[in-house]
C-alpha cells in the first residue's frame, strides 16, 4: 500500500498550526526550515547478505540488504553487470500499509533510488562481467521499509549506498568452456562516487527539508534531488500534484549538494567506508 | 545411541558436541526485546541463532472488508514473510506456498492464548518479518509474535512459546539449526501456552520411532519453557525494569 495515507484527518487538523509556524521560521517537531532528524547509520546487521545497513532517520526506519548472484547480461549491454534496486513498504511499518505487491508510490521510491545509484555511476557497472555476454554479476539490493515516519527517499538512499559500500562479492574462477565456479576469495564492489538523496517538501510558500509523516500529509509538492561527491547532481523527482517555483527548484538543488555532503560523512562512517 | 556413518557423523563430534558448539540439550542465543517499532500497537525483535525476526501487532482495529468481521469475537490474521536478503540466495519478495502455510500455523498457534472474544467486529494483524533465518524461523517467530501480542496489551491466557526438537546424526537434539534441518533426519517444531502445557502447533517432518518421538517432544517442551523464562524476563525488563524497550540499533 502507499507508504503515506494521503488524507489524515488529524494532520490536516495541524495544517492551520503549521503554516503560523512556519511563518517564524519554525516546525511542529521544532526543527527549523532547513534542519534534518538525526541520522544513524548501522551497517553489516544482517551477515547472509553480501552487504546491509539498518537506517533511521528520526522516527523512519528502513533495512537494505544486497544479494549477488551469476546472471545472464541484457542482450543490448554484453558488457554490463546487472543492478537492481527494490523496496518494499512492510506492513508491519505502518498501520495504513498493507501486504501485497508494492504500489505506485513504493515503485517510483524504489526507482528513483535506482536511478541515482545507477546514474551517477556509483558502481562500475563494466567492472561487474565475468564473460561478456554470457556471465555477469548480478546485484539485488531489496529494501524493506520497517517503520514510517516521512521521508522515506533519503532513508532508502541512505540504507542503499550504505549496504552497497559494504558490499563483498564472492571471486569466481573462470575456465575456458566451463561454467564460472565460486571461490571462498571476496571482492569489494567496484565504488566510483557515493551518491545521497536529499529531499524537501513545499507546504504552503515554504520548502522543509527532510519532511516528517504529519508533514508530507499536509504537503502541496516534494522535490528530490541525489547529489555525488563530484559536485553532480544524478537524479532528481518532483512529486505530488503541487507546483514548486523556479526559486524553490534552486534552493531545492543547493540544499541537495550542501546536506549532502553532511548525508555522506554519516553514511561512510556508519559503513566504515575508507576510499 | 548409534553413531551415524558418513556426512551427518560430523553433525555431532566425539565429544557429543554439534557443529556451533552445542551440546545435545542445549538451545541457540537468544535475545528478545520488546517494543521496537515506534508506529506498531505492540512489537518485539527476537534473536534466536542467526536468526533475526520483527514481530508487530496492529489492533484491534475495524475490520476489511466489512464481510470478513465476526459477530462475537476479533479476527486474528497473521502473515509470516522472509527478506529476500534472508537467505543464503535472494528470495523472490511474493509469498511462497511455503510462507503462505506457516502464516496459517502461526495465527492456529497463536489464537487459543488470545482471547478474541473481548474484541468483537474487530481484526488483529501480526505481522512477522524474517530479516535473516537460520532454522527454526516459524518458532522464533511464533515466540517473537506472542510478546508482541502482549506488548499490544491485547488480553491473553498466556504466551505461547515455541522450539524445535529434531533428529541429527542419528541422535535427538533440542533447538534445529539450519545446517542440522537440512542434513538430519527430522525436525519436530512445537508450540505450547507453557503456564498449561498445552500444545498449540506441532509439525514434523522426517522419520522418528516411538521412542525417538517421546524424547523429541520432550526436548521440545523443555526449549519452550526455556524460551518462555527469557519472553517474561523482556516483558518485565520492558514494563516493569528500567530499558524502556526501544532498541539501539545493534541487530
Amino acid at each position: 500500500m502507499s507508504a503515506v495515507k494521503k488524507t489524515l484527518v488529524v494532520e490536516q487538523l495541524k495544517r492551520g498550526q503549521m503554516n503560523e509556524l512556519l511563518a517564524k521560521g519554525k516546525r511542529l517537531d521544532g526543527r527549523g526550515l532547513l534542519e534534518a532528524r538525526e541520522l544513524k547509520v548501522f551497517s553489516n546487521v544482517i551477515e547472509k547478505a553480501e552487504g546491509s545497513a539498518r537506517v533511521m532517520l528520526g522516527n523512519t526506519e528502513v533495512i537494505a540488504g544486497v544479494k549477488v548472484s551469476l546472471g545472464t547480461p541484457f542482450p543490448d549491454t554484453p558488457d554490463k553487470g546487472l543492478l537492481v534496486v527494490s523496496a518494499e513498504v512492510l506492513p508491519l511499518a505502518s498501520p495504513y500499509a498493507e501486504p501485497g505487491p508494492p504500489d505506485e508510490s513504493t515503485i517510483e521510491l524504489a526507482r528513483v533510488t535506482d536511478r541515482g545509484v545507477r546514474e551517477s555511476g556509483m558502481i562500475d557497472v563494466g567492472k561487474l562481467v565475468l564473460r561478456e555476454g554470457k556471465w555477469v554479476y548480478a546485484v539485488f539490493v531489496d529494501v524493506s521499509i520497517l517503520n514510517v515516519d516521512g521521508n522515506l527517499f533519503d532513508a532508502v538512499s541512505a540504507a542503499t549506498v550504505a549496504a552497497l559500500l559494504t558490499t563483498n562479492v564472492p571471486k569466481y574462477e573462470m575456465k575456458e568452456g566451463e561454467e564460472p565456479k565460486k571461490t571462498e576469495e571476496k571482492i569489494r564492489l567496484p565504488i566510483q562516487t557515493i551518491p545521497l538523496a536529499v529531499t524537501m517538501a513545499r507546504i504552503g510558500d515554504y520548502l522543509v527539508l527532510d519532511p516528517t509523516a504529519e508533514e508530507e500529509a499536509v504537503m502541496d509538492a516534494r522535490i528530490t534531488f541525489v547529489t555525488d561527491d563530484r559536485g553532480n547532481i544524478c537524479a532528481g523527482q518532483k512529486g505530488l500534484s503541487g507546483s514548486l517555483s523556479v526559486d524553490q527548484i534552486t534552493l531545492a538543488a543547493s540544499t541537495a549538494k550542501l546536506k549532502g555532503e553532511q548525508v555522506r560523512a554519516i553514511v561512510k562512517q556508519g559503513a566504515g567506508y575508507v576510499q | 545411541m548409534g553413531k551415524a556413518g558418513g556426512d551427518s557423523a560430523a553433525l555431532i563430534n566425539e565429544q557429543g558436541l554439534r557443529l556451533d558448539g552445542r551440546r545435545i540439550d542445549e538451545l541457540r542465543p537468544i535475545r528478545i526485546e520488546v517494543g521496537i517499532l515506534r508506529n506498531a500497537d505492540g512489537s518485539a525483535y527476537i534473536q534466536f541463532g542467526k536468526n533475526k525476526i520483527m514481530a508487530a501487532v496492529y489492533g484491534p482495529k475495524e475490520v476489511h472488508p466489512k464481510h470478513s468481521a465476526l459477530p462475537d469475537k476479533s479476527v486474528l490474521r497473521c502473515r509470516y514473510h522472509m527478506s529476500p536478503f534472508s537467505t543464503e540466495e535472494r528470495k523472490n519478495p511474493a509469498p511462497s506456498r511455503r510462507e503462505i502455510e506457516i502464516s496459517k500455523v502461526i495465527r492456529e498457534a497463536l489464537e487459543p492464548a488470545l482471547m478474541l472474544e473481548d474484541y468483537p467486529r474487530t481484526a488483529i494483524d501480526v505481522f512477522v518479518e524474517v530479516l535473516q533465518s537460520d532454522g527454526g524461523s516459524r518458532c522464533a517467530g511464533i515466540s517473537a509474535a506472542s510478546v508482541a501480542l502482549a506488548d499490544a496489551g491485547i488480553n491473553m491466557r498466556d504466551l505461547v512459546s515455541a522450539c524445535a526438537a529434531g533428529k541429527v546424526a542419528g541422535q535427538i537434539v533440542m533447538d534445529v539449526d539450519d545446517t542440522e534441518d537440512k542434513e538430519g533426519q527430522a525436525d519436530l517444531p512445537i508450540a505450547i501456552m507453557p503456564m498449561s502445557s498445552q500444545v498449540t502447533l506441532l509439525q514434523l517432518d522426517g522419520q522418528l520411532n516411538d521412542e525417538e518421538f517421546h524424547k523429541a517432544f520432550n526436548f521440545a517442551l523443555d526449549g519452550c519453557r526455556r524460551v518462555y523464562q527469557l519472553q517474561r524476563e523482556a516483558l518485565i525488563g520492558k514494563y516493569f525494569g528500567n530499558n524502556g524497550g526501544n532498541s539501539d540499533g545493534g541487530l
